[in-house]
């Protein structure tokens, strides 16, 4: 590597302020006396994707780019986001990051085939690389200082101890770079973050309760009048009138049991019963009128 | 995103510029006068450095091609001239720049093309120094912030001295790199004015057949300039091996082997091809070392010069220090390549619409249609990703209008046709399509997506918002009154937000017979202003947990820790939640409600 440059990564989800953030600690590095190149990508991606930003500093630096199994430090502002990034950060580096968690929705919704789990907080693959591996609870720091929105520089804070510049040059860059007016409250988490304890490492969240399958349709087929209003507000499109009339279920799997067919049918024709294995509740949307 | 450095900053400061904002720097220290363009990742923040400057025109043009043409006659004019666009925005502008180039310039213009290779946020990754060979242009590639601003006042210089337009190409890694920049002083360069010269600016077939010669004449002067000009440079040492860099991958070289001997071309087209060929004498091997297409590879080829290139290093993406050293281990310069353990599996994260934006509903509708969705380029793009997954194309911008026309035309589709476009894209490119709907009397629906502004690329102004790039008053165009003199007689605004409304407007306009249009009229929820109403939540023990509110996949809308019948629950993130009320619309149970209704209830 030329000249000894050092790299940090900087990764969180579009929306987070990863690109602020990642530009105080280009400017602080520079202020320090560093050559500096930063590097981001906007557009798309910022759409609550993932974000990362590189930064790279030393006498003279060349590529913008931090190569895996290179950065001093990775500071993450999601969890999810840590495990994404962590390849890029040498054996015996660091991982500083938020416990916060930001569940994409696609990883919420056990009706569709393209749910992915959530990742649990598990550092194994950290220690074996000899990762040091730091939780900051910023966003619970942020909020005893009276602004949840100066979360971000509570981990910069926590980031500082890996950087090793002096204190006045991140004050400068925070005093610089943040919104004008939220100087002083940033300034303070920043603060905040650099004396910030080891957070507790958040319980894992519950096991996704396990996928019973479909609801079941029962229809009463002589008291269906063929009005085709159930076809038409299913969400799921699992019915259908046939060209005389009967009603059909073509998509019995796709149905998720909002019993709107059953709530709407003026002829109390569809009957919606939860999956075999499920324990039983009276449904709490008996006696509501839609 | 641009923050606001470059105005604060004084000559002789060194501060820390994205590349964009170095080649807008670079520009106005050049004192140009007049910057064009239309905004396009990754090439939008250029403009917006420099909005503010009110010594200068900083204007967005409603397409490439309008702001090539307006820079075009600036610099006829007799004013330097600042063009920017993003890599397929110069396929919108190619017909003005192909004959640009016949008939040279007036005053400096340079033409920033900024590649995006990897497609981070684009639709292709075509390379742009395929266009400077066509053209007969040009081409000047800086590798950083630093390089940004030099070479895009040099390149008005070079505009200047030999009458050719010039392009300035960067990639995502040279427009969003941040590195250190000493500024300087802005030039006075004052209005030279227009010079009538028919034979030069008229170019009908008697004129053009005496610029094309011309034209081939400077390319040859551009080529001599090359061969002796500090923008071709050597450095290193060794004679085992060397390489030809340009752009970006000159860093990467510098990182993985930093002493390696190396010819950094500034210029990359027209080639100075006695000083390569001196260069591959000096050395044993001789490797091209560029990102996406082997461009300079086969043009040393031609020359006769033995090289090696594309089959260490990808045609495919972008190169980055890792690919680079992969590249040399595979040629047996560098050891072998040692894969760093990968990274554990975790939650894939695809980009979203933001929670309450306008353009969920009337995809919503069009699933529920079955209707087949002509796309097109804009946030709305990712209605095609889960959970709507309801677009069917998504080619070029403006596509949308004509492939529906050709979709019905077809009589293939098997479904209502119906056209999805937003308001700049309609704008930029959507309007002549529409035309030829009207034209071919096609039984097609269009739905132009108005939320107000250029979404995508961070909430820019176009012709039809009302304002400039400065936030100034603008005379805005009336989507409405445009669809019908253009002669659609089917056009409806609809409020997105009200789902019935949406639903119904979708279903009448697919039902008439002919050309139809539907407008929503709901703003973007992150710009121009940020739209944060009352935010939702859910009744836990009224949700049966059909899921059926996150099929409009609004990242605020998460499972919780309680099941019904063997299935999540749902909660929604007040913070994040706009109170757009569109998963209140959806839930059957009424299980949504606003936060304060609650509070009012209590109290
Ligand atoms: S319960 Fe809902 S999803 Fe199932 S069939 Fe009825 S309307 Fe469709
Ligand atoms: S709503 Fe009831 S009556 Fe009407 S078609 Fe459906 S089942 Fe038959
Ligand atoms: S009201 Fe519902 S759909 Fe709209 S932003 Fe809030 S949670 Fe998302
Ligand atoms: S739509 Fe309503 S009932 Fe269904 S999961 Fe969402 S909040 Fe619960």
């Amino acid at each position: 590597m030329s000249d000894n440059s050092k790299g940090l990564l900087l990764a969180g989800v579009g929306g987070q302020g990863v690109i602020l953030a990642s530009m105080i600690i280009a400017d602080a590095l520079m202020r320090a006396g560093f050559d500096v190149k930063q590097s981001e990508v906007h557009g798309m991606a910022q759409r609550g994707g993932s974000v990362v930003s590189h930064i790279r500093w030393g006498k003279e630096v060349a590529s913008p780019l931090v190569e895996k199994g290179s950065a001093e430090v990775l500071a993450a502002f999601e969890w999810a986001e840590a495990i994404r990034w962590v390849d890029y950060v040498r054996n015996e580096g660091a991982v500083v990051t938020d416990i916060k968690t930001i569940v994409p929705p696609g990883a919420c919704n056990d009706t569709h085939a393209w749910s992915t789990a959530y990742p649990r907080f598990e550092i194994d693959l950290f220690r074996s690389r000899l990762i040091e591996t730091r939780f900051v609870d910023a966003t619970a720091n942020a909020v005893q200082l009276g602004n949840v929105r100066a979360a971000n520089s509570v981990i910069l804070g926590s980031v500082a101890a890996f950087v090793g510049i002096d204190l006045i040059h991140w004050e400068e860059a925070i005093a610089s770079l943040v919104p004008k007016g939220t100087e002083e409250i940033n300034l303070a988490a920043f603060h905040a973050g650099m004396n910030a304890p080891m957070a507790q490492i958040p319980a894992p969240p519950a096991e996704p309760a396990e996928y019973l399958g479909p609801h079941l349709i029962d229809i009463q087929q002589d008291w269906c009048k063929s009005c085709d209003i159930c076809p038409r507000v299913c969400p799921e499109h699992c019915l259908k009138l046939d060209t005389d009339g009967t009603l059909l279920v073509i998509n019995a799997d796709a149905c998720t049991g909002c019993r709107l067919c059953e709530m709407l049918c003026p002829d109390f024709a569809i009957t919606i019963r939860p999956p075999a294995a499920a324990e039983h509740h009276e449904p709490a949307i008996s006696g509501r009128k839609m | 995103m641009t923050v606001d450095i470059e105005p604060r900053s004084e000559t002789g400061t060194t501060v820390l510029l994205s590349g964009n904002e170095a080649i807008a720097r670079g520009a106005v220290e050049a004192g140009a006068l007049v910057a064009v363009g239309y905004p396009g990742t990754p090439s939008t923040e250029i403009l917006e450095s420099i909005a503010h400057r009110t010594e200068m025109q900083v204007r967005w043009s409603p397409n490439e091609k309008v702001a090539l043409d307006v820079a075009l006659g600036a610099s006829l004019g007799g004013v330097r001239t600042l063009c920017t666009m993003k890599h397929v925005g110069l396929n919108v502008a190619a017909d003005t720049f192909m004959t640009m180039a016949y008939t040279g310039v007036g005053a400096g213009l340079v033409i920033v093309v900024a590649d995006d290779p990897g497609m981070h946020s684009s639709q292709n990754e075509q390379d742009t120094r395929a266009y400077a060979r066509m053209g007969g242009v040009p081409l000047l590639e800086p590798s950083n912030s630093k390089e940004a601003k030099a070479f895009t006042a040099l390149a008005f210089e070079i505009s200047e001295q030999f009458d050719t337009p010039v392009l300035v190409r960067t990639t995502t890694r040279v427009s969003h790199n941040r590195g250190v920049v000493e500024l300087g002083d802005r030039m006075d360069k004052p209005v030279v004015g227009f010079e009538r010269n028919p034979q030069k600016y008229v170019m009908i077939p008697g004129h053009a057949r005496g610029r094309r010669p011309a034209l081939l004449r400077r390319l040859k002067e551009l080529a001599e300039y090359a061969e002796t000009s500090p923008l071709t440079k050597e450095s290193g040492t060794g004679d085992s091996f060397g390489v030809v860099t340009s752009g970006i991958v000159h860093n990467y070289l510098r990182e993985v082997l930093p002493d390696a001997k190396a010819l950094k071309l500034g210029m990359s087209h027209p080639l100075p091809i006695g000083r390569i060929r001196e260069f591959s004498k000096t050395v044993d091997r001789l490797f091209v070392l560029e990102e996406l297409d082997p461009i300079v590879e086969n043009d040393l080829r031609a020359a006769g010069i033995a090289v090696e290139g594309k089959e260490f290093f990808p045609q495919v993406g972008e190169l980055s220090p890792d690919a680079v050293r992969r590249g040399f281990a595979a040629a047996g310069i560098l050891p072998e390549y040692l894969s760093i353990e990968p990274a554990p599996g975790t939650v894939a994260r695809p980009p979203l619409l933001c929670p309450g934006c306008p353009h969920t509903p009337p995809y919503l509708a069009l699933k529920r249609l079955g209707a087949v969705v002509t796309g097109d380029i804009g946030c709305y793009t990712l209605a095609a990703l889960e959970p709507l997954s309801s677009m069917d194309t998504c080619i070029a911008m403006g596509s949308s209008i004509g492939m529906a026309v050709g979709m019905a035309a077809s009589g293939g589709a098997g479904a209502p046709v119906v056209a999805t476009i937003g308001d700049s894209t309609f704008l930029h490119g959507g309007i002549a399509g529409l035309a030829d709907a009207v034209y071919a009397d096609a039984n097609i629906t269009v739905i132009i997506l108005d939320n107000g502004t250029t979404a995508m690329t961070g909430g820019q102004e176009h012709p039809g918002t009302g304002t400039t790039l400065q936030g100034a008053e603008a005379k805005a165009v009336d989507l409405v009154g445009l669809c019908e003199a253009l002669g659609v007689r089917d056009v409806r605004v609809i409020d997105p937000y009200d789902m019935g409304a949406t639903y119904s407007a979708i279903e009448g306009a697919v039902a008439h017979i002919g050309p139809s249009v539907v407008i929503t009229n709901r703003p973007c929820v992150e710009a121009p202003v940020k739209v944060r109403d009352t935010p939702f939540k859910v009744i836990a023990e009224a949700c049966t947990a059909c899921q059926l509110c996150m099929t409009a996949g609004c990242p605020s809308i998460v499972w919780s820790e309680e099941t019904f019948e063997g299935r999540r629950k749902v909660v929604i993130d007040p913070v994040t939640c706009t109170g757009c009320t569109i998963c209140a619309q959806l839930c059957p149970p009424l299980a949504i409600i606003p936060i304060t209704s609650e509070a009012e209830a209590a109290r």
